[in-house]
């Protein structure tokens, strides 16, 4: 890590030389005209991050004072790793180059991959994005809710398809070990499509969708009588704590479903890596950020053109299919969110670690 | 049913929607033309324009787009051996070689028609098949999945060519390299030495023009003369066309391969052209596949447009793309705020009509505009080489740097460029390396999650069976002397070589399959089993074929060195090559964009021994091209040590 900061700090260094104190100029940039804003996306063109960004593209140009040119560059690599380091080492703090994050940006960098580069505590926060999920069931089970809970623990051959160990997909696997679930868990999918391509196909009896996906997809299922919804994730409210998600208001949250079943409010440290993990993967899963030390003038101007996109009709209109009925978030709420899904207890990263040993022979790093 | 066709082809008949359409059409063959970036980096240019519009005529036109890409990369592979794109990379086994026979014309139109009509025959069938499309998807399970993978490996029988042996090895190495990254069934990094580049396992387009274009540039270069041998381009647009009329059965049969695997998810596209590819030559009498056999291009072409209509299946019922420009189309419906789903098959089934017909129509459309700006563009073939060299070699490092858009892409580029280039010298096959390639993940995934979820019964599923006996057909009808002729033999030659080069080369398996197996000994149960099984079957064969070429009696099939008598004035063998290590090294000094303004000034004025004026021309040409596409698609060129030290502006940065 150092070795990085070091060898960043050096670069700009001699950057500096070249430009002169081109970066300084910026700090009183209240007209963006003429100007291009890099929108840093470090997934594939057509990826949910993408399409993320995309859909808020044009309303950013709408919205930043003189209608600057707003490009987004795809820099892919290492599921997120390799764009989030580039963008830690290579940007300089005009408020010009912004990073869109994601789950799979802020996993990593949690459990402590050693290939990650980056620092959260470096950048600051313009804009948080939640999503959420719903986990269902085949209805051969027999399980309807909390009260069937004994059921599913006696279940014999429950299977999940997962995309990998230290991937979203570690969030459904912590709550099985907090349901004291025997599932068997198959790694090796390539997206959550797949994963209930398996579902439907009968190779897995449980399984989870974020929210769109579950909407559109697994939905008409459930109106078929051929999949059951237990419990959505839940998303944040502004006190932090885990409440009924806007878009499935009649599904129990995971942890009303667990104290339901158990009597009892979830706790202990399987339940504040589930809570950690779900915040940065589901409740907290996006931010636009800027290095620190980007004028302040900057970012306000970021988070002033943000509030506005959410109260333009376009938006509303438009956010269905892309974010949900999620609310997105600037500000102290962000600053709140983005808290949550960015800091680890060191207890908790080493608890992470062993379960992954313990559970999946998974090393990290 | 009826009513929601009839609707769509309404909604589609107005004017302004067929506008929107000829748009993408447009937008698609400018990008299609270019080889290597295709429907992908098209979507992406269409996209922020698809604001505003309504939802069937943004579909249209993003439609129109990436049918028309799968027609116009035809161009680059027929022309100048250029694979258009990782999944159309058949067609240039038997199409280039039509090109430099001065067949140029002939293999073009025989293969747009094709195109075409494969196309149409995918609408057709897609139409039909919609309400059934689901539950038959969904009857595959990830046991038939991997039985397919075996299905298209099974191909290597008929694409090793003069020696079964070398066939094999080749595509153990394809193998050896697809597995290269995340192993997935344990996340462990497997090769990667640590970069993170690795990690994600090699790029399949870079690995493409590397092995397949790359050596082509290089020995024409040498040869010098121009693409076509025969500098009057024919009048083989008619013979093209009746072609298609004797083949048509052909033309039948293949594109209802291509609409139906297409629509598998999880297989990918590649792997669909290699299958089409072998089963013209399994059935197919007295070809000469892999020497110019019009056949050859027909079939995969004809696969090509119904595989792009088959995968709107996986992507529009089930929301998951079967292929990086699908990705981009479904991103593009989320954005419009279509979603995919088993709506599309009910509520939405309008739409979904509307878009399988916007890409038949597409088709004609793009059909049309790549017959007539063909008689033009082939006559790249008979300028003369020295000129064009550069542009592909430009061409070709783009199409490769584009994926991750870092120098690694480039030296990726040169490591398996150098491969193919042995490979051809030494009468190693290249179509079984990259089968080998594309279905290492595949079948590594679907094995292992079929053991997970069926056990080892999966193998007595009836599907299983259904395809197991397929491959049992396919193998007879293989073994009956229907192979791929030799591609790599040029003029007929005999002459076996000098035992030492290729004795000397024959290492490089053996130490690849050695690191394989050595990798994996580090790793835990299942993320090591399939490549020691891999790895250790290959070392088995590959040693004993060192073995042989080093201490065996010379002749067989077995040797080859197309070297053997090479005319002393082409000049080395290496000479050219230097040309690449130039280009990249240079690259990984200054920076892709200038490196290439050097390459281009010196190769013309030296290599190819312009004048000073029309080198300038030339270059300049080449660099403002460059420029003007990098800034279409927002991308920064691979940097070198100039840019790690420098801050630069825009597009030297």
């Amino acid at each position: 890590m150092t070795k990085a900061a070091n060898f960043s700090l050096s670069r700009r260094a001699l950057g500096g030389l070249g430009l002169g104190l081109a970066a300084t100029g910026t700090a009183r940039a209240q007209d963006m005209a003429g100007k291009t804003i890099e929108w840093i996306i470090p997934f594939a063109v057509g990826g949910g991050s993408d399409v993320w960004a995309r859909f808020h593209l044009p309303l950013l140009q709408k919205h930043m004072p003189g209608n600057p040119t707003v490009v987004i560059r795809n820099v892919t690599g290492g599921g997120s790793i390799n764009g989030a380091n580039q963008f830690a080492q290579r940007t300089r703090p005009d408020g010009l180059t912004i990073l869109g994050t994601s789950g799979s940006t802020q996993f990593p960098y949690l459990m402590g991959d050693p290939r990650v580069r980056y620092d959260y505590r470096a950048w600051s926060v313009l804009m948080a994005s939640p999503t959420g999920g719903v986990l269902y069931v085949r209805p051969e089970l027999g399980v309807r809710g909390p009260t069937d809970l004994a059921k599913l623990q006696a279940a014999q051959g429950l299977k999940f398809g997962s995309q990998g160990p230290t991937s979203l997909d570690v969030v459904p696997a912590l709550a099985f070990e907090l349901m004291n679930l025997n599932v068997q868990i198959v790694f090796g999918m390539q997206g959550r499509g797949q994963g209930r391509l398996a579902f439907e196909r009968g190779e897995t009896p449980i399984d989870y969708q974020t929210s769109s996906a579950y909407t559109s997809q697994v939905l008409p299922l459930v109106r078929e009588g051929k999949a059951v919804p237990l419990f959505s994730y839940g998303i944040l409210n502004a006190a932090g704590d885990i409440v009924r998600d806007p878009n499935f208001p009649d599904l129990p949250t995971f942890p009303e479903f667990l104290k339901a079943a158990t009597g009892q409010d979830p706790s202990g440290p399987a339940w504040e890596a589930y809570r950690t993990l779900f915040v940065a993967g589901f409740a907290a899963q996006k931010f636009v950020v800027v290095p620190r030390e980007t004028p302040r003038a900057m970012q306000d101007l970021y988070r002033t053109a943000f509030t506005r996109i959410f109260a333009d009709p376009e938006y509303k209109e438009k956010r269905g299919t892309v974010i949900g009925e999620y609310d997105e978030v600037v500000g102290e709420a962000a600053e709140k969110a983005y808290a949550a899904g960015t800091v680890i207890s060191e207890a908790t990263r080493e608890w992470i670690k062993e379960w992954l040993l313990r559970r999946f022979n998974h090393r990290l790093g | 049913m009826l009513d929601a066709l009839l609707m769509a082809l309404t909604a589609l008949a107005s004017p302004e929607r067929l506008g929107y359409m000829a748009l993408g059409v447009l937008i698609g063959y400018a990008i299609g033309v270019l080889p290597a970036l295709g429907g992908l980096a098209g979507l992406s240019l269409v996209m922020p324009f698809i604001y505003g519009l309504d939802q069937v005529s943004a579909l249209a036109m993003l439609v129109g787009l990436v049918a028309v890409a799968a027609t116009a990369d035809t161009f680059s592979s027929i022309l100048m051996g250029i694979p258009g794109s990782s999944a159309s990379q058949a067609t240039i086994l038997d199409g280039f070689p039509m090109a430099r026979r001065g067949e140029a014309a002939r293999a073009l139109s025989a293969s747009f028609l094709a195109s075409m009509i494969g196309g149409l025959i995918g609408a057709v069938i897609l139409t039909g098949a919609v309400l059934i499309a689901r539950p038959l998807i969904l009857a595959l399970g990830t046991a038939e999945l991997f039985m397919l993978a075996l299905l298209g490996l099974s191909m290597v029988g008929v694409l090793a060519g003069k020696s079964f042996a070398k066939g094999l090895i080749a595509c153990g190495m394809g193998l050896a390299l697809g597995m290269v990254g995340t192993a997935p069934a344990t996340a462990e990094y497997r090769l990667d030495f640590g970069l993170i580049y690795l990690s994600d396992g090699l790029p399949l387009p870079v690995l493409v023009l590397a092995i397949f274009a790359l050596p082509e540039i290089i020995d024409l270069a040498r040869g010098g003369g121009t693409i076509s041998r025969s500098a009057d381009l024919g009048r083989g647009w008619i013979t093209g066309m009746r072609d298609i009329m004797t083949h048509w059965w052909l033309v039948l049969r293949t594109s209802s391969i291509g609409s139906v695997l297409g629509a598998i998810p999880g297989l990918g596209g590649s792997v669909t052209d290699w299958i089409v590819y072998g089963h013209a030559i399994q059935t197919e009498k007295n070809g000469q596949f892999g020497k110019g056999d019009v056949r050859g291009v027909i079939a995969v072409e004809a696969s090509n447009n119904a595989r792009e209509g088959g995968a709107l299946v996986p992507t529009l019922f089930f929301g998951i793309p079967s292929s990086g420009s699908m990705a981009v189309f479904l991103g593009g419906m989320t954005l419009l705020g279509i979603e995919a789903g088993p709506a599309m098959v009910g509520s939405r089934l309008d739409l979904t009509y509307a878009i399988i017909w916007s890409l038949a129509i597409a088709n004609v459309m793009g059909t049309l505009l790549c017959f007539a700006t063909s008689p033009l563009i082939a006559r790249l073939t008979t300028v003369r080489f020295g000129l064009l060299a550069p542009f592909m070699m430009m061409v070709v490092c783009f199409g490769a740097f584009n994926n991750n858009r870092e120098l690694a892409d480039l030296l990726l580029l040169l490591g398996v460029g150098l491969l193919g280039l042995l490979m051809r010298r030494f009468g190693w096959p290249r179509p079984p390396f990259v089968v080998g390639f594309v279905l290492a993940l595949p079948m590594e995934t679907y094995l292992y999650q079929a053991v997970q979820f069926y056990g080892w019964d999966f193998l007595t599923r009836p599907g299983v069976m259904i395809i197991a006996a397929l491959i049992v057909v396919f193998a007879w009808l293989g073994i009956r002397k229907r192979r791929l002729a030799d591609t790599e033999e040029d003029g007929g030659s005999t002459d076996t070589g000098k035992r030492q080069p290729q004795a000397i080369f024959a290492v490089i398996p053996v130490v690849l399959f050695a690191a394989v197996f050595i990798d994996a000994m580090g790793k835990s149960f299942l993320g090591a089993v399939f490549p020691m099984m891999i790895a250790g079957a290959m070392l088995l064969i590959s040693v004993p074929v060192l073995l042989r070429l080093n201490f065996g009696r010379v002749g067989g099939s077995l040797f080859h060195d197309a070297e053997a008598n090479a005319k002393p004035e082409d000049g080395s063998f290496w000479a050219h090559l230097g040309w690449v290590i130039g280009l990249v090294g240079l690259s990984a000094l200054v920076g892709f964009l200038l490196a290439n303004t050097i390459f281009f000034l010196s190769f013309l004025r030296y290599a190819a021994g312009c004048t000073w004026r029309m080198t300038l021309f030339l270059t300049s040409i080449a660099t403002i091209g460059l420029i003007m596409v990098a800034k279409l698609l927002t991308l920064d060129f691979p940097q070198g040590l100039l840019q790690y030290f420098f801050e630069l502006p825009w597009p030297l940065r």
